[in-house]
């Protein structure tokens, strides 16, 4: 009779840790997905920032305003917006007033070429030597449409990033100090932009 | 809101942004909604079509509540919320 309750006693405590150890087993596994899944949502939630992205490698005037244009609403509409500035857009951030020293030949030369400041642009279409540009211009004026440097200052006070492609910097002699005084922006490389646009919602190139 | 409701209004902020073009209208009405409590009603004074569209859009995202348009003659006037 005790042999026969022992035996009982000892099935049901066999059966207890059987259901235990199951039950650990699982909470482990519950917990390792939980992990996995925490770490994907993580990563989801990083890649759905409020934030504009924009690649600007024109340096056509009408290219640069729609750039403008649309950065400068996504501000209004409180997203975060970074701009990176690369080849020939890099020509709408000098400052014409500004002048620097100590370029090479071809630095010089390119200088020379490209448009100092966003004020010199062309236009992509109908430019005719610069009449197609002017009329724009003095059309945007009439119509009361912001000139192009009073967008980039309207961007700087809202906080839009201007993230300028030191390569294409180098690439054309642009110097730093003959750059713009703007308030946010900075001379970085491909993995900003590549970072940026990784966590934006929205990604363009112009 | 009807119109009549819409115009008994009175708003706590006036933008006139008249005769300016897109962005000019959103832009006025970002910098303004800073000047403004929650709860307080905006005005703004547009002539740009496109600004009927946009502000009601810029009012879903940003959760004012938008309240209407009243039609004048060369221009119209927006009113919201701030949420």
């Amino acid at each position: 009779m005790v042999d026969f309750t022992l035996s009982c006693e000892f099935r049901e405590y066999k059966k207890l840790t059987f259901v235990y150890s199951k039950s650990t087993t699982m909470n482990e596994e519950f917990e390792k997905q939980f992990l996995e899944l925490q770490k994907k949502v993580g990563k989801i939630e990083k890649g759905t920032k409020d934030q504009l992205t924009m690649v600007v490698f024109s340096g056509d005037l009408d290219k640069q305003i729609a750039a403008m244009i649309i950065s400068t609403g996504a501000a209004a509409f409180d997203m975060k917006v970074k701009l990176f500035f690369t080849f020939w857009a890099t020509a709408a951030l000098r400052d014409p007033k500004k002048k620097v020293g100590g370029k090479n030949f071809l630095g010089k030369m390119f200088g020379m070429m490209l448009p100092k400041g966003a004020g010199k642009l062309k236009l992509s279409k109908m430019h005719m030597m610069g009449m197609g540009a002017s009329m724009i211009k003095g059309l945007m004026k009439k119509k009361k449409v912001a000139s192009l440097p009073e967008m980039f200052k309207t961007a700087g006070e809202l906080g839009v990033e201007i993230n300028v492609c030191e390569m294409s910097m180098d690439l054309m002699g642009f110097k730093p100090e003959e750059l713009i005084d703007y308030p946010h922006m900075k001379i970085c490389g491909v993995a900003t932009f590549l970072a940026d646009a990784a966590e934006s919602k929205v990604q363009m190139f112009i | 809101m009807t119109n009549e409701e819409l115009k008994a209004l009175t708003a706590n902020q006036t933008v006139d942004a008249r005769g300016t073009a897109c962005p000019g209208p959103l832009l006025a009405a970002k910098k303004a909604m800073g000047e403004i409590e929650s709860g307080e009603i905006m005005e703004i004074l547009s002539s740009d079509e496109g600004t009927k569209h946009d502000i009601p859009k810029w009012c879903e995202k940003m959760e004012h509540e938008f309240l209407g348009i009243v039609e004048e003659d060369s221009y119209s006037r927006l009113f919201l919320r701030k949420a």
